[in-house]
């Protein structure tokens, strides 16, 4: 499929860039109707890759990039489980988001998240994934999960460890605060800071740039400099299920889905 | 040297700038979550704004219970 228009995204491909674009209220978060359209992506991105050079994500939702993980979803699937059935049910959403990411990550296209205000949890991971991240001066990246007694799990944590300095990561994880583009960029996280609405056409001029070069040494300088971590996504989601079972996530997760504030986790 | 009477200043000056509210309706006191008519995330828009202004890193959790703009204006001033 070259193109398409789902529930909560839709892509399409013009010369040599492929768009993919979240748009679901509130802020893009991602739950099973996200999941099973990005998996129609990944599998419709073995035939856009034969054509294309690049990639860039991007949301137009006023709100930011993307809030993550839709927890109120998570909650409600999960309470709709038997309890002994609630850990399985988790791990196969998370399992599948990690073969999207992984997917993503591995593709032999250049790379780029085009990211504005709120891109925190998933949504920052779902950046993670991409080759180069331009932002908008007013985003804000965060790991919020340990607020709620969990870890991140759609592979942040080693795709974070993968770009910056182990303590940025200790300190984003532990603290859960959330950072500026601006020190997104000092710490090397963020490759250009674009004006307020901006990031979207930069990225567009920079994957421009990107399409220039040659095909195949753009393929194998990404393999090269950016290998995936197999082993250690694969142990975040085991540390991720076996924190999910204790009741204080799912009394967290409760007071979150109860609240009816905008950013329930933060401050 | 910025005091704590200009950091409060300008804090309400971005505030007012930011949210489109009259200067002059805002209050050191005041609560700005009701003031502004904001939600949290909209102060998190707040927050980058002071950042940049002020060229300072100010961690969400340390604004945690703060709510009136002399208390953020307080914050802000510890960093500065």
């Amino acid at each position: 499929m070259k193109d398409f228009r789902g529930e909560t995204l839709s892509w399409d491909a013009e010369g040599g860039v492929i768009e993919l674009v979240l748009d679901r209220a509130p802020c893009n978060e991602i739950g099973s109707a996200t999941l099973g359209e990005l998996e129609k992506f990944t599998a419709a991105l073995e035939l856009l890759q034969e054509d294309c050079h690049a990639l860039i994500i991007s949301s137009p939702r006023a709100e930011g990039f993307c809030a993550g993980a839709d927890l109120r979803e998570l909650y409600h699937r999960s309470q709709a489980l038997p309890p002994a059935e609630r850990v399985a049910g988790v791990r196969d959403f998370v399992e599948r988001i990690h073969r999207v990411g992984n997917a993503i990550d591995a593709a032999p296209l250049a790379t780029i998240a085009a990211v504005h205000g709120v891109t925190f949890g998933g949504g920052f991971e779902l950046a993670l994934l991409c080759d180069l991240i331009v932002a908008d001066k007013m985003t804000r990246f965060c790991f919020p999960e340990l607020r709620l007694g969990l870890i991140p799990s759609f592979g942040g944590i080693p795709r974070l460890k993968r770009d910056v300095g182990n303590g940025v990561v200790r300190d984003l994880l532990l603290t859960g605060r959330s950072i500026n583009a601006s020190k997104a960029q000092a710490i090397g996280l963020v490759s250009q800071v674009t004006g307020e609405g901006d990031a979207l056409r930069v990225a567009r001029v920079t994957a421009a740039q990107v399409v220039k070069f040659d095909r195949g040494a753009t393929t194998a300088a990404k393999k090269f400099i950016k290998p995936i971590p197999y082993a250690e996504l694969k142990q975040e989601v085991d540390i991720f299920c076996e924190l999910f079972t204790r009741p204080a996530v799912e009394a967290g997760l409760r007071k979150f889905v109860e609240s009816t504030d905008a950013l329930p986790y933060l401050p | 040297m910025s005091t704590i009477q200009t950091t409060t200043d300008e804090v309400l000056r971005l505030a007012s700038e930011h949210f489109k509210v009259p200067l002059e309706k805002l209050n050191p006191d005041d609560d700005f979550f009701k003031k502004l008519g904001i939600n949290s995330l909209q102060a998190l828009d707040l927050l980058t704004r002071i950042e940049q202004h002020f060229k300072i890193e100010l961690p969400d959790y340390e604004l945690q219970g703060v709510s009136d703009f002399r208390t953020l204006a307080e914050r802000i001033q510890s960093r500065l």
